[in-house]
């Protein structure tokens, strides 16, 4: 007996628009005999798009009517309406999602998105998806030793690092194959912002190789800090984003190396050099040449398309299927993850608790009983401990039968994560964890 | 037959089975005499530290892995006993003590007894099935699905004639799960079927009780349902396991494949409490389809 969701995955990153469809197979993995346990137990893709460049209308705006035009007429091409998509995730990422459009996107995109979950992704949701996407999760569980993900796209560099399949730390640097761009005449187009005071050229200069090789070193030098084979310095500070989470820091300890992302495809294969208008072949070259490369190091199964594959086909997790709901209009959208209730709150927010190893009833009991006076009669409950379809019926023979209670288990939302729910897949829930770069409207109203 | 007759006949058996001896006798040498290992020093009143607080999950004895982290992960998804290194051709002394005291704890929850005061301190009536004791219990199952005539007497007047639910707690193949688990699964199930208004009706404790003594109550009461929390028969991995058989139309005779069972409730497995609730969205499917067991599960998808 199984269940099939249909994900949607759309990437828009600062180079590169692509979209997949993909299946997720869930399955009740408990024996007849046992409390059921729903799982994700295949993953397939149904269509990729072809990679196309993100729509602009100048360096610093994305033209969202003709990104639109062109999600369009990929639904078109893989046969599906916004009916057919279950859940998944639009992910603005890199140095697109910065540029203030970020927000004029996914509302041009809201109604073709239906009702499944978007997901505006910040670096450290995009270095977990391409991390997922590329294989590394899978490979540090195969290996049994720490794999450091480096997704190299146009503007940004997501980092991940992994043990056992679970995510240990995530980064973003502001390293990537699209810093500088040069027309069909050999003239520099463009330099990003991020490389001041690190780029010799200007744009309108006389694009040389030998400058792209120079930056494409240092770069690649800086991602030798990131990956703890070199003693870090103010470099790696200067090309470090303000918009992950936390600083990365680097690994002290040995680890795998695993590639993706645009510039990987130039590691392991020489381009001509000026072939993609960048210096992409350049960065992959000197990457190649460093010392991430001295190393174990690895391609991952995906490269260009690892963060749309991550975000269509492993943005979604399923919770416990002993879970509790009632009145609860789905999908949720942007709860924003507490640790602990505020006193006023200006809209849903989902608390996030440890809970208990099998709890007593007694137990259970006292935690309904000290949540409600703090969650009204909207409570919304993230456990990760297998115990919330008791605390669920407890908070509901306590509240009034109107009451809003969703209490879902075995997900573990980060500090200052955001929860999108889809409604109840066999008995479990569909749940995207994310974070989220424009925190402050991004929250919707149950 | 006398006992020296059947310790013969036994030594003669496990020759028979023995298997071919590997070496035969002239190829032994002895290994070089080993320095003995010091006594470690205990003194009196010591105690011995408890092998059974050890989480074998997280227990790997292999000397000299190529990857120990890795078996170790490996490990936390199973209670398989892997791992365990060896001492020459043998378990090491650490093995073999928590592998008797697991046998023993599995032995013990079987033999010991749900304590006397368990019902009377929950609120519940206690009966007893035909067993007088253990050993009849243990002999004769059948006994263990019945009551005399003067305990169906005793269940009649004590129980509501003809409730939509009857609640028993069995103390089955292991008293140990039953004082763990019984309880609290039954809590958050009463609460489950109070949310949705469906009466819980007045539980029941059985001594010396099999499955079927369930079939023998719906006789006595006319239950629509029974749902019996039934201790497991223990294993090594744990004594305090409890299933939950639900079975619609109760009655002596009825399939087995007529039960609807929930399986491995303890603390490692499914929580009481979680079980509980779980049963309790279970019992109202069942009273709403007016089936239970395998019929259920066709294609209802469970």
């Amino acid at each position: 007996m199984s269940e099939r969701l249909r994900s949607l995955g759309l990437d828009v990153g600062t180079t590169s628009t692509q979209l997949v469809l993909s299946e997720l197979v869930i399955e009740n993995r408990a024996s007849g005999f046992a409390v059921p346990e729903m799982e994700i137990v295949s993953r397939r893709l149904l269509y990729q798009s072809p990679v196309h460049f993100t729509p602009l209308l100048d360096e610093n705006r994305m033209d969202a009517p003709a990104l639109r035009r062109l999600v369009e007429r990929e639904y078109q091409k893989a046969g599906i309406t916004r009916d057919d998509v279950d859940t998944g995730a639009v992910i603005v990422t890199g140095e697109t999602s910065r540029k203030e459009n970020a927000r004029a996107v996914l509302e041009a995109l809201s109604d073709l998105a239906g009702d499944f979950v978007v997901a505006a992704a910040g670096p450290d949701l995009e270095s977990v998806l391409a991390a997922k996407g590329a294989g590394a999760e899978e490979l540090s569980r195969k290996l049994g030793k720490d794999v450091l993900h480096m997704d190299i796209g146009g503007g940004t560099s997501n980092l991940c690092l992994l043990r056992d399949g679970a995510v240990l730390a995530t980064g973003c640097l502001n390293i990537g194959g699209r810093l500088i761009k040069a027309d069909g005449n050999g003239r520099v187009s463009y330099v990003s912002p991020v490389l001041a005071g690190l780029c010799p050229v200007k744009a309108g200069d006389t694009a040389d190789r030998e400058t792209f090789r120079k930056v494409a070193a240092l770069l690649a030098r800086a991602l030798e800090m990131a990956a703890g084979l070199r003693p870090a310095d103010e470099l790696l500070t200067a090309l470090s984003t303000r918009e992950a989470a936390k600083p990365w820091t680097p690994p002290k300890q040995t680890v795998v190396l695993s590639f993706s992302g645009g510039v990987a495809d130039c590691v392991e294969r020489e381009h001509p050099w000026l072939v993609f208008g960048d210096m992409g072949p350049e960065l992959g070259q000197a990457i190649k040449a460093s010392r991430l490369c001295r190393g174990e190091y690895v391609l991952g199964a995906q490269t260009i398309r690892a963060t749309v594959i991550g975000a269509g086909c492993h943005s979604t997790q399923l919770s416990g299927s002993t879970v509790y709901c009632q009145n609860i209009p789905f999908p949720l959208k942007n709860l924003p993850v507490v640790r602990e209730l505020p006193e006023r709150r200006d809209g849903p927010a989902v608390l996030a608790l440890p809970g208990l190893k099998a709890p007593s009833y007694a137990q259970v009991t006292a935690l309904a009983e000290s949540l409600i006076p703090r969650l009204g009669e909207e409570a919304l409950v993230c456990l990760e401990q297998d115990m919330a379809k008791a605390l669920g019926q407890a908070l509901a023979v306590r509240l009034p039968p109107n009451a809003r209670i969703l209490c879902i288990d075995r997900v573990k939302p980060g500090e200052g994560s955001y929860l999108d729910i889809a409604g109840p897949v066999g008995q479990a829930f569909p749940v995207v964890v994310k974070t989220l770069v424009f925190q402050d409207r991004a929250r919707r109203e149950l | 037959m006398n006992k020296q007759e059947l310790a013969a006949m036994v030594a003669e058996i496990l020759q028979g089975m023995g298997p071919e001896p590997l070496a035969k006798g002239g190829d032994y040498r002895p290994a070089a005499p080993q320095p003995e290992q010091k006594p470690t020093g205990y003194e009196d009143g010591d105690f011995v530290p408890d092998v059974t607080r050890l989480d074998l999950r997280k227990l790997y004895l292999v000397e000299d892995p190529a990857n120990g982290e890795a078996f170790r992960r490996l490990k936390e998804r199973t209670p398989a006993r892997l791992g365990c290194g060896k001492a020459g051709s043998r378990y090491r002394t650490l093995t073999m003590l928590r592998f008797r005291a697991d046998h023993a704890a599995a032995q013990d929850a079987v033999f010991s007894q749900v304590s006397r005061e368990f019902a009377s301190k929950n609120g519940m009536i206690e009966v007893q099935t035909q067993c007088r004791d253990k050993d009849e219990y243990l002999t004769r199952p059948d006994k263990g699905r019945r009551f005399d005539h003067k305990t169906q007497q005793t269940i009649r007047a004590s129980l509501p004639q003809k409730p939509r639910v009857q609640i028993v707690i069995g103390d089955g193949l292991s008293s140990a799960a039953i004082e763990a688990n019984a309880m609290d699964c039954m809590e958050a199930m009463k609460e489950g079927l109070k949310l949705r208004s469906i009466d819980p009706g007045t539980p029941i404790f059985v001594r010396y009780c099999r499955v079927g003594a369930g079939d023998a109550i719906g006789d006595v009461t006319g239950c629509e349902l029974v749902c019996m929390l039934v201790g497991e028969r223990p294993g090594l991995v744990t004594d305090k396991s409890m299933s939950a058989y639900i079975t619609y139309r109760p009655h002596t005779g009825v399939s087995e494949s007529a039960r609807t069972v929930v399986s491995n409730i303890h603390a490692q497995g499914t929580p009481a409490v979680e079980a509980g609730a779980h049963i309790a969205g279970l019992i109202q499917t069942i009273l709403e389809k007016k089936v239970s067991g395998v019929e259920l599960t066709k294609g209802a998808g469970a």
